[in-house]
């Protein structure tokens, strides 16, 4: 047999590794993105095909949109506040923030909900209407989850925080969800500038 | 270990330099053949190599083809000679021992095998794009003809120009071109993509729905060129033939303006024109002032055709009754349905579609 | 140093109950055990895809043939490419990976144990749920029970207009949900092999085969997910009446190909670059000499996993593009024939000047340099843009990408299973049995594949369950029929090989090849935590080194 131990212990320079949950996290983001990137493409692909049915310049109306977009962006800044106060071990401070981006993410959400019904009984623009309605409600819808996912996330760690098993050393592992919801809301920003901006 | 490869390569190439030459003197014979259907041949026996073409495209791509076959024919030659070499010359002998030396590279080596063959590809890409150029046209050449092809499941409809201005000249998957004038195909699809396929006339060009395609081909000798679909589109996808018959600009003529005339009319068949209002073959099948049916090809002028079922069968009054019978003897799934008619029923109506000229 | 170690060659749970034993195979989260398992099954699924294949070829021997009939045929051309795309390169090639990297890499485990786990169970379940549809899909009017769409389901045939029934439904959740089981193992590796590596192991000491599952994992983060976003729009059509791929209402069929094809063309590269790592391993092994140009066949690497993220449209030379797109992609395609081309060069490069030994896995190595070059040229051909317009969909595709994926993934697998047997079992495989299934299978695959260029060269359509007499056709078809029988004997000697040499193979040792990565370093089989101590290394072949002390590679290094 050839002894592993011949190879061991010879001095060597340290060789810098990145971090095992980030690359992992990144890797999983650049995934998503990639799914994203298909909805995103076929939005574009079908900007004004629909030859029948609403437009997107006819229904679709910034104000609220912008409140919400508003809400979720402002969700990220508290995510960082949230992970910043766990790191300094002020616990109960981190679980306010957590609950404000939770929160905010909720509202977010609600705001969508709101406009798709407002879309659907006062514009009669339904996923099958046309091909409009169905990358709009797709699109938006597929970020929708991702939100309600990162809600999960986000809630979860705020559940387990207040039963008292988070701690600081856990920062780490609530910073990787922090990425996450940074991710929901960084494509939020392409899906916003796609169906609202390019799109409208 | 290599030859035997090589032995089979070669017999390939043989095989198919014979193939070749015999298909060479097929397709004269198809040229030559009478109209008149030998009943024993098989209607759809020919040639479709494309190193055997007949149009100005089909040309142009056999230049190129010959081109990257030779280029690709001698890396082959050199790459594997160099392979069989280093099996012989450096097989483990069995009085060698200890490792040989370690090479771990060689900047000018490597650096010569990266170059060399971007030097082949950038050849290769020149010709191409050449090529491309001269086969691909953004409009129709002057003085074409030009086609509407509507490819359905699993037949080909063919529109053109009729005799008179405005008019519409319709038929089904037989098309019929003038020799030595350029021919533009639109290539539209009524439900799934198909493709346009007639290897001695041009390249594929898909056939897909919401998207018009051009095709465009000038075929320099008379005779009958085959092919078929080449786009899977369903169940039967391989029978979707194509056939296309060029002839003399004399004939092509005559043939326009007689497929122009109405359908005939002979009350001595009223029996079966009857049977085929009475049941629903008019829902399907066009013939001019009696039913405008859309699902399946336009019989106006059907008996001026070689086959039915796009292809599958030579048009003769035995095929005909079997066909309307039960088509899904004939081909399987298709999309006519058996209409279980009784034997007379069956007779009035081949009778009646005889006489449609 | 640690006391010595017996890792018997017979694992302790023979003496455990059966249903202990499966159910220590169902929980495990050991990366080794998981490849098995993966390797296991996709060569069951090979022998399905096999044997559907074989039904094809029964069917095309003579034409108009008459075995099965043409909405089983399209079936079975179906699920031949699904499974053997979906079903058997990517779980073999992955589960290969799997068992293989944290050995190369000096590392406990993977990554994210528990979610290899979770990816092996996901790709079964999709299998699963894909071979299903022969029982549960029996949709409405009689249509087809499994999908009948072909493997590129080009839409609108998959609108439930065209696709009546839910045969398209499985075909799409089967392979979103074993997509997903891919997704997960590709960052599982691409995680490992950057987080994992043992001390000492720099980028540039990866071994190769580590390099080029850097690059497949990239393609399989970037490339699936497409296919995903994809089928949930196909299946958003079909089950919500959407209209992403709807024609009759304004959708596109021309967008699902491009989206298929992003995914698709990359596929081929996830395909063929894990083979390419065991060659990168094998050929100099066999060869006695380090890989020729290290540096050169990392760059080759990485940039066929970039280019190839720009060759999709080479599937659609005859949708039509304008001639500017056409030209791009024609040039994009030549361009990837470089770094190709350069690996080749590579391997015949370690080869010559070499003492090479002939055991099963360098005669698939051998063989594979051979085969490829000839599918690389005629890939070469069909770059050419006007002579694709020609030869598209045509059985010169059909011969080209199995000269490539059956020559290059296919012999990458059994040179792989071959090369590695004895350090996953303990006991080698037999050379006389393997001799034999190699040559049978060479024999086989040419006699198969050959003739089908010629076949497409005189017309013939892919994807047609019968063919016209009198087109020149029949006698190239029965070749191709044949050389299946003897493919067929090949395998089942293969089989027969391991069987028997479970038992009575010859017991390996724990470096019968002489090798020089570090898997060689550790027990045949290894034990569940893979080094008893945490290896170090000072360059690519760490066991050279040890074999070698007067003349280390590190000396080598940065020498060219």
């Amino acid at each position: 047999m050839t002894s592993v131990s011949t190879l061991a212990g010879t001095a060597l320079p340290e060789l810098w590794r990145p971090s095992r949950g980030k690359t992992g996290m990144v890797c999983l983001i650049a995934a998503e993105s990639c799914i994203f990137l298909t909805f995103v493409v076929a939005y574009l692909f079908y900007i004004g095909k629909s030859a029948t049915g609403p437009q997107p310049a006819q229904v679709l109306e910034l104000g609220l949109v912008i409140v919400n977009s508003i809400a979720l962006i402002s969700s990220s800044f508290t995510a960082i506040a949230a992970v910043r106060m766990l790191e300094r071990g002020e616990q109960k401070k981190c679980w306010m923030w957590l609950a404000i981006t939770i929160a905010l993410g909720a509202f977010f959400v609600g705001g969508t909900i709101w406009e798709w019904s407002g879309l659907m009984s006062d514009h009669a623009l339904y996923p099958t209407t046309n091909l409009f309605g169905t990358t709009f409600y797709s699109l938006v819808g597929l970020h929708l989850f991702h939100v309600i996912v990162g809600l999960v996330l986000l809630s979860t760690v705020l559940v387990l925080g207040l039963l008292g098993c988070v701690k600081s050393r856990h920062t780490n592992a609530f910073d990787l969800v922090s990425w996450y919801w940074h991710f929901v809301d960084a494509i939020w920003v392409v899906v916003f500038l796609t169906v609202y901006v390019i799109g409208r | 270990m290599r030859f035997s490869w090589f032995l089979f390569i070669l017999a390939g190439c043989w095989c198919f330099a014979t193939t070749s030459a015999s298909a060479v003197g097929e397709g004269t014979a198809v040229v030559c053949a009478p109209t008149v259907q030998d009943a024993t041949a098989n209607i759809n026996a020919g040639d479709l190599n494309m190193f055997n073409p007949v149009s100005v495209p089909a040309y142009e791509i056999r230049e190129l083809a010959w081109l990257v076959f030779a280029v690709s024919a001698a890396i082959f030659v050199v790459v594997e000679g160099v392979l069989i070499w280093s099996i012989v010359r450096f097989r483990k002998r069995a009085h060698e021992t200890g490792e040989p030396v370690q090479v771990f590279g060689s900047n000018p080596v490597e650096l010569a095998w990266t170059i060399i063959p971007c030097i082949i590809v950038f050849v290769l890409g020149l010709a191409t794009l050449r090529t491309i150029r001269e086969v691909q046209l953004e409009s129709p050449p002057a003085g074409a003809l030009e086609v509407d092809v509507i490819g359905h499941q699993w037949w080909w409809e063919y529109r053109m120009p009729g005799t008179v201005a405005d008019s519409t000249l319709v038929t089904a998957n037989e098309l019929i071109v003038p020799v030595g004038r350029p021919v533009w195909l639109n290539l539209q699809s009524a439900d799934v993509i198909h493709s346009w396929w007639v290897p001695r006339l041009a390249g594929k060009t898909d056939v897909i729905p919401n998207h018009v395609n051009h095709l465009w081909f000038q075929a320099e000798t008379v005779g009958t060129y085959l092919g078929q679909c080449a786009e899977y589109c369903g169940n039967q996808h391989a029978n979707m033939l194509l056939r296309v018959r060029v002839v003399t600009t004399e004939e092509f003529d005559a043939w326009r303006t007689a497929q122009m005339q109405p359908a005939v009319v002979d009350e001595s068949v009223a029996e079966g024109r009857a049977c085929f209002l009475q049941f629903a073959c008019m829902n399907c099948h066009t013939i001019d002032g009696i039913s405008s049916g859309s699902f399946g090809p336009n019989l106006t002028h059907l008996m001026s055709r070689e086959t039915i079922g796009a292809g599958v069968v030579p048009l003769n009054p035995t095929t005909l009754r079997a066909w309307i019978d039960d088509p899904q003897n004939l081909k399987v799934g298709c999309n006519m349905p058996s209409l279980k008619l009784d034997a007379a029923q069956l007779d009035s109506v081949v009778a009646y579609l005889l006489t449609l000229k | 140093m640690t006391t010595a170690h017996h890792h018997p060659i017979v694992p302790a749970e023979v003496s455990q109950t059966l249903g202990a034993r499966l159910h220590g195979w169902a929980v495990t989260v050991d990366h080794k055990r998981l490849g098995i398992l993966y390797v296991c099954f996709g060569l069951v699924f090979f022998v399905i895809g096999g044997i559907e294949a074989a039904m094809m070829r029964a069917q095309l021997a003579q034409a108009a043939g008459k075995i099965v009939d043409p909405a089983t045929f399209n079936q079975l051309f179906t699920m031949h490419g699904t499974t053997m795309v979906f079903l058997v390169g990517m779980p073999v090639l992955l589960g290969m990976a799997n068992y293989l990297i944290p050995l190369m890499v000096g590392a406990r485990d993977m990554a994210f144990p528990r979610l290899n786990a979770f990816g092996l169970w996901l790709f079964l379940f999709g299998a699963a749920l894909l071979y299903y549809s022969y029982i549960g899909a029996q949709g409405l009017y009689g249509t087809s029970a499994a999908p009948d769409v072909g493997w590129f389901a080009y839409a609108p045939l998959t609108n439930k207009t065209f696709s009546p029934g839910n045969s398209t439904d499985y075909w799409i959740l089967g392979i979103m949900v074993s997509g997903f089981g891919s997704i997960t193992t590709a960052i599982n590796l691409l995680v490992t092999i950057l987080v994992m590596r043992c001390p000492g192991m720099t980028l540039m000491r990866l071994p190769l085969m580590a390099w080029m599952m850097i690059v497949v994992s990239v393609l399989v983060i970037i490339a699936i997910p497409v296919l995903t976003g994809a089928q949930i729009m196909l299946l958003l059509d079909r089950s919500l009446g959407m209209h992403f791929f709807d024609t009759q209402n304004g959708g596109s069929s021309v967008l699902w190909q491009h989206l298929f094809w992003f995914f698709g063309h990359p596929e081929v590269y996830i395909l063929v670059l894990p083979a390419f790592g065991f060659f990168s391993e094998i050929i100099p092994v066999f060869s006695r000499k380090v890989i020729f140009g290290y540096p050169l066949m990392v760059a080759a690497t990485v940039s066929i996993g970039f280019i190839s993220l720009s060759v999709w449209a080479h599937h659609m030379f005859a949708i039509g593009m304008s001639p500017a797109l056409n030209s791009f992609f024609a040039a994009s395609t030549l361009l990837i024939a470089v770094p190709t081309g350069i690996k080749i060069f590579n391997w015949m490069g370690t080869m010559v000047g070499g003492r090479i030994i002939f055991a099963t896995p360098m005669l698939f190595a051998t063989a594979f340099l051979g085969i490829f070059t000839f599918g690389g040229l005629t890939g070469v051909m069909l770059a050419l843009v006007p002579v694709t317009w020609q030869l598209s969909d045509s059985y010169f595709v059909v011969g080209h990408f199995h000269y490539v994926l059956f020559g290059g993934t296919v012999f990458g697998i059994f040179s792989a299973f071959f090369y590695w047997f004895p350090k996953a079992t303990g006991r080698m495989l037999c050379e006389r049995l393997g001799t034999w299934f190699f040559w049978l299978l060479f024999a086989g695959f040419n006699l198969t594949f050959f003739p089908m260029h010629i076949s497409g060269i005189l017309g013939m359509p892919r994807r047609i369950y019968m063919y016209q007499p009198d087109r020149g056709l029949e006698l190239w078809n029965m070749l191709s029929s044949l050389g299946v029988v003897l493919q067929g004997v090949a395998v089942a000697l293969f089989i027969w090989n391991v069987i028997r040499s479970l038992r009575k193979g010859k017991i390996a040792g724990n470096d019968p090849w002489d090798a020089w990565t570090l898997e060689w370093a550790t027990t045949s089989p290894p034990p569940e935590w893979n080094f008893d101590q945490v290896p170090t290394v000072g360059s690519a072949r760490p066991l050279w080194d040890i074999k070698n002390p007067t003349d280390p590679d590190s000396n080598h290094e940065g020498s060219i």
